[in-house]
């Protein structure tokens, strides 16, 4: 192959030709075009007439031009031009192909397959050994060079992993020995590994990277602004783009789905923010964010606690005494909760139906409430109690809302009144849920309230004094758990509120948010258990039983093979670990000077000979019109014909896609059925008849009269104007565009009715036994369609004109309507429950009516039903169930308030 | 098996046979059909003469020969009248359709909007004429000395076979009237591309004798439009001109120009000798010409 520039030949001797070009120039200025021969009789009149032109009796300079443009054109293109011809490596001996493998490379993975794919593949016809590492998940020894054909045939099983390489990589143990080359699928960031393995890697023989163009982008861990969500977003170059980060998580419904969107414009920068300010009911749902349109760990930042936003009930007992803020029991909760907590200072009966988070109550006595307290626990509140003069004094027997039962009085120790010194903490337990919280010195405590001794004591107490008596004991209730301090929540009885362990203390419980980026010291002493992994595409799934981690590991340790990014939990807390390291600057990877850079920009290789050849014909097409026209012969009906040509190869105005006004004026002048085409001549062909026989039947024997069905043209109809759509749904059934699916659900919601048919006398059972079952599933997805449920006796649809029990058509199976609500009651003395109001928007079922309903031109039935005289009441009963089906369209739930009409008579009585 | 050659030849041979003589009826027909369509006026000279129609009675005079008495109008009275029958005088009308291979030009042979050949409608109006004047009485015939001038529905055969036969494989042709009877009129039916000088002897030779008669110039639209553009080589019909251009469309007012000239020329000479110049174009209806014709010789059989 001959390369010139972006230009190679594979043929490049041919296009020696083009030196024959000038040869045909002058070959061809030489020769004008041929003349026509004409006999006509009028020359005598002609002669002795000179031309006005005085034009050299040789070929138009355009006209040879073009010939030669044909010419050139065909000899490129039989010289075999490609634009951006792939350079073929001419190398022999094994090749080492590595791979980042991170979460940064999962972005433009399948362009990375596809490169080690052509690595492989020339690499298998060159018969070149190949070895390929993932350095992200590196191999404890160097790989062993094998045959690319099995390593192409393992490719699909390479996943890009949710973490960057290690930064201390040995290139010694990671790289096999002898010479080869190396091909590198870099991610295009920067790491401080990346040098030396560079280094050692020319040490082996060439190095050949390849890597995508435009930078990296990330998303770092949300930080918390008060009310609002800073995402940092990081790119690895300044970009210039609007990115858009969406916030998802759970709706009510408890589906993930979007929850809010904010566009971040980045003009030259390689820092900006997303800022979302959203109300604490949503914020507290997501889950985690995400910059659409990313397919990388990177790009998705999950939430834990520290961006929830609890809301804590702050309760003080009856009387604050005024003006005495520092004495006030809840005045250092306050300033621990509400930087990271919305907090709610009002009474018990007043808090409850916020339905708090946490409810904390500071030296309450006796709740009145106690009862509506103990249920919001059990629903998994948080209940914390601090003691104080008040609970001392209650004398709590068996308070359920106490952790353990209390002695009366409590104790007071290093007070003027006692001897000792004031009590200090214990070092916290393991299991206990403040383990490797750090215990100041100065913490001590002067008065408590005591337990009473129980077998259970020891194991709810999570803190104790350095004496043993517990100073915080918790239990669980339900879901939710109640905590009580043995102290005030004021600086009265001890001096932990003024501490900096109390603040901890809350966030451990869960209380109080914790900072967006715990140190080592916040976490110490706890295993988190992986609950859910990020994968190295951003998806969360459901971790396979791993062992435990160190909260301190979390807290510092980059993510890697042994901390794979993604939730991590214990009993009290969620801890989200992402992608990107805390504090990870994403830099674009630097490489030494002689290495290959092989850009992904590189544009694709594309021959060109078609392009060529195909000029070449337009230009020889182009020479017949143009010599055509030069001689005189581009006339009549050539020219006519030529320019009906060029009038067919115009390109023709699209169609407006509306309903023509005819049709509407039609469909809306009456009530007028429609069915859905299958695209089988022959099932529309029944559907039409079916419609047509229901027509007749209504005609006959009610007062809707309706003209003539239609065939529904989704995609321009407006079916509004339609009473009823009958869907009959075959295997092969075309799938509604998505504007026609925004339609049908329009119809739906606007109480329209579509009665789906899979004509297979539900052998499916809605299931996916059939084809038609299957694709009824396949068409229905993109419906609203609500919960459904096999008809129930009382259904409205059993008796809105005829009383039926069955609804059968050609076949006799159940159908699917709309279920009732779940909190409809049978009245009593009525024969039928208090329905739902409206039409039931699908009926769903699988008895071929169009069949049993289709008559033919002269009103004769068209298809058998059953056999004999029970096979003519079955087409009666159909006939009827289509009568109740249009009458329930038309009437809505009429009959079912026939249900009032014994209280209406009775009233009337009177 | 036999020989298939002696079945092709005679089945060509009688083809040939076939279309020779289904073209004569062919003409005749279309001519009559087009003559048909001619009111002929009468034929009397206004005056006594021999003839078939009454003319008037008048007294006998002295010399008139018994045998002429009207005896059955002299019985009414007591005179003798002599019953007197309009002069019906023939008139000799010869016929010149140009056989030049020039003649045989047609613009557009097929199609939609064919048109015959300039030959055949020169021989359908000559032949039509004929038909007519022949109904009126007059001798017709053709200026060549193989048809003279003879009355009688047998003529229109002979005329129609000499039509036919007569074809020349010159480009161009001039009429030759010196065999024409004194008195007689001729109808000239070319296209007149031939040189005017030779047609001005002849027609002044011929107004000599008291010949008058018409000119009808018979054109192809395609000859009056000159319709051609690009690089051509015209030819005439028979070869013997040629003439090349590189851009036919350029010279089509010229054409033109020359074409209207040499038309005002031939109406000059005809003028002159006292004859009548028209012009006729193939896609026009041949019944149009033939009007013109007959007005134009009406006053000669009328």
């Amino acid at each position: 192959m001959m390369v010139l520039g972006p230009l190679g030949f594979t043929a490049p001797w041919l296009l020696a030709g083009l030196i024959a070009l000038p040869l045909l120039w002058w070959l061809l200025r030489a020769t004008p075009p041929a003349p026509i021969r004409r006999r006509f009789p009028g020359v005598a009149l002609l002669l002795g007439l000179t031309d006005a032109t005085v034009q050299a009796e040789r070929t138009p300079w355009w006209l040879l031009a073009l010939r030669m443009l044909a010419l050139a054109a065909a000899i490129i293109g039989f010289a075999g031009p490609v634009l951006h011809p792939a350079k073929l490596d001419p190398a022999r001996g094994p090749l080492l192909i590595l791979e980042d493998g991170s979460w940064a490379s999962a972005a433009s993975w399948p362009r990375r397959i596809e490169r080690l794919t052509r690595a492989l593949t020339e690499a298998a016809a060159a018969g070149r050994p190949v070895a390929l590492i993932s350095l992200a998940d590196p191999p404890p020894a160097p790989p062993p060079f094998t045959e690319a054909r099995d390593l192409l045939a393992s490719l699909p099983g390479l996943q890009p992993q949710a973490w960057e390489p290690s930064i201390d990589l040995d290139p010694a143990r990671l790289l096999p020995d002898g010479s080869y080359d190396t091909l590198w699928l870099s991610d295009g960031l920067d790491r401080t590994s990346r040098a030396a393995l560079a280094r050692a890697v020319q040490a082996h023989g060439r190095l050949k990277v390849w890597q995508p163009a435009g930078p990296v982008l990330a998303l770092d861990a949300a930080t918390v602004d008060g009310a609002r969500l800073n995402l940092p977003l990081h790119a690895s170059a300044p970009v210039n783009r609007v990115v858009e980060v969406a916030a998802l998580g759970a709706d009510p419904s408890g589906l993930e789905r979007e929850l809010a969107r904010q566009p971040v414009t980045l003009r030259d920068q390689a820092q900006a923010e997303a800022v979302f300010d959203l109300p604490p009911e949503l914020r507290n749902r997501i889950t985690r964010f995400e910059i659409s349109g990313l397919r990388s760990a990177g790009a998705v930042s999950l939430t834990d606690d520290a961006q929830k936003r609890r809301k804590v009930a702050l309760i003080a007992p009856g009387s604050a005494r005024e003006g005495l803020e520092l004495l006030s029991p809840t005045h250092y909760l306050h300033q621990a909760l509400a930087p990271s907590a919305d907090l709610i200072e009002a009474t018990l009966a007043d808090a409850l139906p916020v339905k708090p988070d946490v409810i904390i109550l500071a030296d309450v006595g006796e709740v009145a409430e106690t009862a509506d307290l103990l249920a919001w626990v059990e629903r998994g509140g948080m209940l914390i109690r601090f003691a104080g003069p008040r609970l001392a004094a209650a004398g709590t027997g068996d308070d359920p809302l106490l952790p353990v039962r209390l002695r009366q009085g409590g104790r007071s120790v290093g007070g003027t009144m006692s001897w000792g010194a004031p009590r200090k903490l214990a070092p916290f337990a393991e299991t206990s849920p403040f383990a490797g919280l750090i215990l100041p010195d100065e913490v001590t405590v002067r008065e408590q309230v005591l337990a009473e001794p129980d077998p259970d004591l020891g194991a709810r107490s999570i803190a104790a004094l350095a004496d043993g008596t517990p100073l915080v004991t918790r239990k669980a209730l339900g879901q939710g758990a109640v905590v009580l301090f043995h102290v005030t929540a004021n600086a009265e009885w001890s001096n932990l509120p003024l501490s900096g362990l109390f603040p901890q203390m809350l966030d451990r419980l869960s209380v109080s948010a914790r900072p967006a980026a715990p140190s080592a010291e916040d976490l110490a002493g706890q295993t988190f258990t992986p609950r859910k992994r990020l994968d190295g595409f951003g998806l969360l799934t459901a971790s396979e039983a791993a062992a435990g981690v160190k909260g301190a590991d979390l807290a510092e340790g980059p993510p890697g093979p042994d901390l794979p990014p993604g939730l991590y939990a214990t009993t009290d807390q969620v801890l989200a670990l992402n992608a990107l390291p805390r504090g990870r600057q994403l830099a674009p990877a630097l490489w030494p000077a002689g290495v290959t850079l092989e850009g992904e920009t590189a544009p694709k290789q594309r021959p060109l000979a078609g392009l060529a050849l195909a000029l070449a014909l337009v230009a020889l097409l182009l020479d017949i019109l143009a010599t055509l026209a030069l001689s005189g012969r581009l006339r009549g009906p050539r020219a006519a014909a030529v320019a009906a040509l060029a009038v067919l190869l115009l390109p023709s105005p699209p169609q407006a896609q509306t309903m023509p006004e005819s049709r509407a004026i039609e469909a809306a002048a009456n009530v007028v059925f429609a069915s859905v085409p299958t695209g089988d001549a022959t099932i529309d062909a029944v559907s039409m008849a079916g419609l047509r026989g229901l027509g007749q039947t209504l005609t006959r024997r009610t007062t809707v009269e309706p003209s003539a069905p239609m065939q529904l043209d989704l995609e321009t109809d407006d079916l509004a104007l339609f009473t009823l759509i009958y869907w009959p749904v075959t295997e092969t059934a075309p799938t509604p565009s998505p504007a026609a699916y925004t339609k049908l659900n329009r119809y739906l919601r606007g109480g329209g009715m579509i009665l789906f048919d899979t004509r297979d006398a539900d052998l499916a059972g809605m299931g996916a036994a059939t084809g038609a079952g299957r694709r009824l599933q396949a068409l229905a997805a993109p419906l609203d369609i609500p919960p459904l449920e096999p008809l129930p006796a009382d259904h409205v649809l059993t008796r809105s004109f005829y009383l039926l029990q069955t609804m059968p058509g050609r076949h006799d199976g159940p159908i699917w309507v709309e279920a009732a609500p779940a909190d409809a009651e049978q009245a009593e003395g009525m024969p039928f429950r208090n329905l739902n109001d409206g039409v039931t928007p699908v009926v769903i079922g699988g008895n071929d009516w169009a069949s049993a309903w289709a008559v033919d031109e002269v009103g004769q039935p068209m298809f058998p039903v059953g056999r004999g005289q029970a096979g003519e009441r079955q087409r009666e009963i159909a006939a009827r169930f289509g009568v109740n089906l249009v009458m329930h369209v038309l009437t809505g739930n009429y009959k079912s308030d026939q249900v009032h009409v014994p209280a209406l008579l009775e009233r009337l009585g009177q | 098996m036999s020989d298939p050659l002696p079945d092709a030849a005679a089945r060509d041979l009688r083809r040939a046979a076939e279309a020779e003589a289904a073209a004569l009826p062919a003409l005749l027909i279309a001519a009559e059909h087009l003559a048909n369509t001619m009111q002929m006026g009468g034929h009397g000279r206004r005056r006594a003469g021999a003839g078939e129609e009454f003319w008037q009675y008048r007294p006998a005079h002295s010399g008139d020969a018994a045998r002429f008495v009207d005896w059955r109008r002299s019985a009414r009275s007591d005179t003798q009248f002599i019953r007197e029958r309009e002069a019906q005088l023939a008139q000799s009308l010869c016929l010149w359709v140009d056989p030049a291979a020039s003649m045989r030009f047609t613009g557009a042979e097929t199609g939609r909007k064919a048109r015959p050949e300039k030959l055949s409608r020169a021989r359908l109006l000559a032949l039509a004429l004929a038909i007519s004047a022949l109904r009126a009485g007059e001798r017709v015939g053709l200026t060549s000395p193989l048809a003279p001038p003879r009355p009688g529905k047998a003529q229109l055969l002979t005329l129609a076979q000499a039509l036919l036969a007569e074809t020349s494989a010159l480009d161009y042709a001039a009429p030759d009237l010196s065999a024409v009877a004194p008195q007689a009129r001729v109808v000239v039916l070319s296209d007149f591309f031939t040189d005017p000088a030779g047609l001005e002897t002849v027609l002044s030779g011929a107004a000599g004798r008291g010949v008058s008669g018409v000119l009808l110039q018979v054109l192809d639209p395609a000859e009056e439009e000159f319709p051609y553009d690009g690089r051509t080589v015209f030819t005439s019909m028979a070869g013997g001109l040629r003439f090349e251009t590189r851009e036919a469309g350029d010279l089509r007012a010229r054409y033109r120009a020359r074409l209207a000239e040499r038309r005002d020329h031939l109406a000059r000479i005809a003028r002159q000798s006292g004859w009548a110049f028209a012009s006729h174009h193939t896609g026009a209806p041949a019944q149009a010409a033939l009007l013109w014709l007959h007005g134009a010789l009406g006053g000669g059989w009328r």
